[in-house]
């Protein structure tokens, strides 16, 4: 349980971005100087807005983007610019939205037995054979073999996405938004099918959502990007019962459950989502930030189970769950 | 007199192997000042019913209605001209993405005001005036400076509010507000949600909102209609509905999210099995009834809608066996 499977080692990406051809690029950093651990057999859960560079993260581990700087390390061994066949051995991704995750020309079979193609393992016999497990494995029908994702449903492409994640026997499953582009009913049997394949297989996931009620739902740890930096991570009871960092506060009390005796919160924090030019990325929008917070960049406080980045902290009382 | 009044609302669309029935006998009614919620999932026909009631149903799409009256006129005889009159002016829609709808080669202030010139005399500067008001109404800083922007130059919450403004541009008596926030971030879409509760209040509109999203009905609905399958199948206050749901398929969808103090963490959902059944072709009894773990015989007959409490209504035939069971 305490082996470590993934890690991020003062991770940044930077991208350049065009501005015509008379003024130079500008660059912006989607991720900063992030650092993070991924032990075999949890789910570590990705929180934040959308721009938070949340989905830049999943890319470099999958190996389909390399970090501006820092390591990334796979079961202790750092992966190089052109290990992606390798990764995806170990790493497989499943996206938001299985309408365009799947290629509508390719049958179901095949888009499954791809990734066994793509690795060149097994004839064509025993690739058979692995599909039709893959498809009792996420709860498909075998009929289902020849048919085209046109003739499937929302969350039975969801399933077939799953399944050419899985073929491979993967170790970690990148899980970008996987419910999100899903019906209520559907999302529920998708999150039911990822925790029993979990279990049945000891997957570790690594699962970005902006659904804050399906991540406390499933997940061990869980941690909270603004503007390309972690600024909370922590176990799941501990974030969700005691959140530090006033925007996991803000996030927390944006999420509605359906209680018809609650109005719709007041979060206190602006729609603008620019970085203060110094000082605490969160600064300008936070609604409790004093003077410091505009100069200086908030160091890292340890947390019984975790840590955050917020001057704050120690003057604050813990609230009491 | 209710502002609107929709009585057995269908919607057929025909296709080459029988019409697709996306709208069966819907009937509400509402008040000034009211919210209702239509919720359901994607192929309910909560979507069609407003665009029926709008008339900007797709060309082939039949409408058929007992009665369908807006403040005092009946919309089903209305010609187009008519119907122009209102949309936009007495009626006004937001849509789900701000980006689409959103013109992108005209600056925000363009579109603003020519909503409300499309209606009205109303001098330009006058009209710039009003644009202004309005988006500093939604929160939106520096609004004299936003009128010569474009909307990619907007984020999406903004576009959202721009959206908003430009529905209030005529002063409208009812708000279409269909999926506002399910393109937005959650503490966005806590903003927004607070802006219509308030505008609504301001300006005494009657306000339909169509979603998807549980939560967010919960929280800001006076009344609800759950559709399933093009029917309403539970309908009522949103207080009683959501404290003491009657219909199988209402108990399933609240069953499905995950809410922190009833679902333990990593314990399976209640997961509706099966998928939607066909719209296409005659449909009798109860759609739901094959995902239903009440389902009996009966259920394939007529299923009227069975009154259980002050203006809570279900269309169930079992909803007495149902709650001796619960």
């Amino acid at each position: 349980m305490s082996e470590i499977l993934l890690e991020l080692r003062h991770v940044t990406r930077v991208f350049n971005l065009s501005q015509g051809i008379f003024r130079g690029a500008a660059t912006l950093m989607a991720v900063a100087d992030v650092s993070l651990t991924v032990k075999r057999g949890e789910v570590f859960a990705l929180v934040g807005e959308s721009g938070s560079g949340k989905t830049t993260v999943a890319k470099m581990l999958l190996g389909l983007l390399p970090p501006t700087s820092g390591e990334i390390l796979i079961g202790g061994r750092p992966i190089g610019a052109n290990d992606r066949i390798a990764i995806s051995r170990r790493v497989q991704p499943i996206f938001q939205d299985p309408y365009s995750s799947l290629n509508p020309r390719k049958s179901v079979a095949q888009l499954i037995a791809l990734p066994l193609v793509v690795h060149g393992v097994d004839d064509r016999a025993s690739r058979r054979a692995k599909v039709l497990e893959m498809l009792d494995l996420v709860g498909l029908s075998r009929r289902h073999y020849n048919t085209y994702p046109g003739q499937l449903s929302g969350g039975q492409r969801q399933r077939v996405a799953i399944a050419r994640a899985l073929i491979l026997r993967p170790e970690v499953v990148i899980c970008d938004e996987p419910t999100s582009a899903l019906d209520v009913s559907v999302q529920a049997q998708i999150l039911n099918l990822l925790l029993e394949l979990k279990r049945e297989l000891g997957l570790t996931y690594f699962f970005i959502s902006h659904n804050l009620a399906v991540v406390e739902h499933l997940a061990d740890r869980v941690a909270v990007m603004y503007l390309g930096r972690f600024v909370e991570e922590r176990s799941r009871a501990g974030l969700f019962a005691t959140p530090r960092h006033p925007y996991t506060r803000a996030l927390l009390e944006s999420v509605l459950t359906p209680d018809p005796d609650l109005g719709v919160p007041d979060t206190r924090i602006g729609t603008t989502i620019v970085g203060g030019d110094t000082g605490c990325p969160f600064n300008p929008r936070c609604p409790s930030a004093i003077d410091m917070c505009r100069t200086t960049i908030p160091a890292v406080r340890a947390l019984p189970d975790g840590w955050t980045t917020c001057h704050l902290v120690e003057k604050e009382a813990v609230p009491v769950p | 007199m209710a502002l609107l009044e929709i009585d057995n609302l269908a919607v057929d669309i025909p296709l080459s192997d029988g019409p697709l029935h996306a709208v069966n006998g819907v009937s509400f009614s509402l008040e000034r000042g009211e919210t209702l919620a239509i919720v359901g999932e994607s192929g309910s026909g909560k979507s069609m019913t407003s665009l029926a009631l709008m008339n900007l149903l797709p060309k082939q799409a039949r409408r058929r209605a007992d009665r369908l009256v807006f403040d005092g006129a009946d919309l089903m005889e209305a010609p187009e001209a008519r119907m122009r009159a209102l949309r936009g002016n007495r009626m006004a829609m937001i849509f789900q993405e701000p980006m689409t709808s959103l013109n992108p080669s005209y600056t925000i202030g363009n579109q603003l005001i020519e909503a409300l010139r499309c209606h009205r005399t109303t001098g330009l500067a006058a009209a710039r005036g009003r644009a202004v008001q309005l988006l500093e109404k939604v929160g939106i800083t520096a609004a004299t400076r936003r009128l010569n922007q474009y909307p990619h130059q907007l984020s999406g919450g903004l576009r959202q509010r721009v959206m908003i403004a430009m529905a209030l541009m005529c002063g409208p008596d009812l708000i279409i507000a269909d999926e506002p926030t399910t393109a937005l971030d959650v503490t966005i879409q806590a903003q927004i949600l607070h802006l219509l509760a308030d505008l609504k209040k301001e300006f005494g509109m009657a306000m339909i909102l169509i979603s998807h999203d549980l939560g967010v009905v919960a929280r800001v609905a006076d009344k609800v209609a759950v559709m399933y399958a093009g029917r309403v199948v539970e309908s009522g206050a949103a207080r009683p509905l959501f404290k003491h749901p009657r219909h199988p398929y209402t108990r399933g969808l609240l069953n499905c999210i995950p809410a922190p103090g009833r679902t333990a963490p990593g314990t399976p959902l209640g997961a509706i099995p099966g998928q939607l059944p066909t719209l296409i072709g005659p449909q009798h009894g109860c759609a739901f009834r094959d995902r239903c773990a009440f389902a009996a015989p009966e259920c394939a007959g007529d299923v009227p809608f069975v009154t259980t409490g002050p203006e809570h209504h279900v269309r169930c035939v079992r909803v007495d066996a149902l709650e001796a069971a619960a």
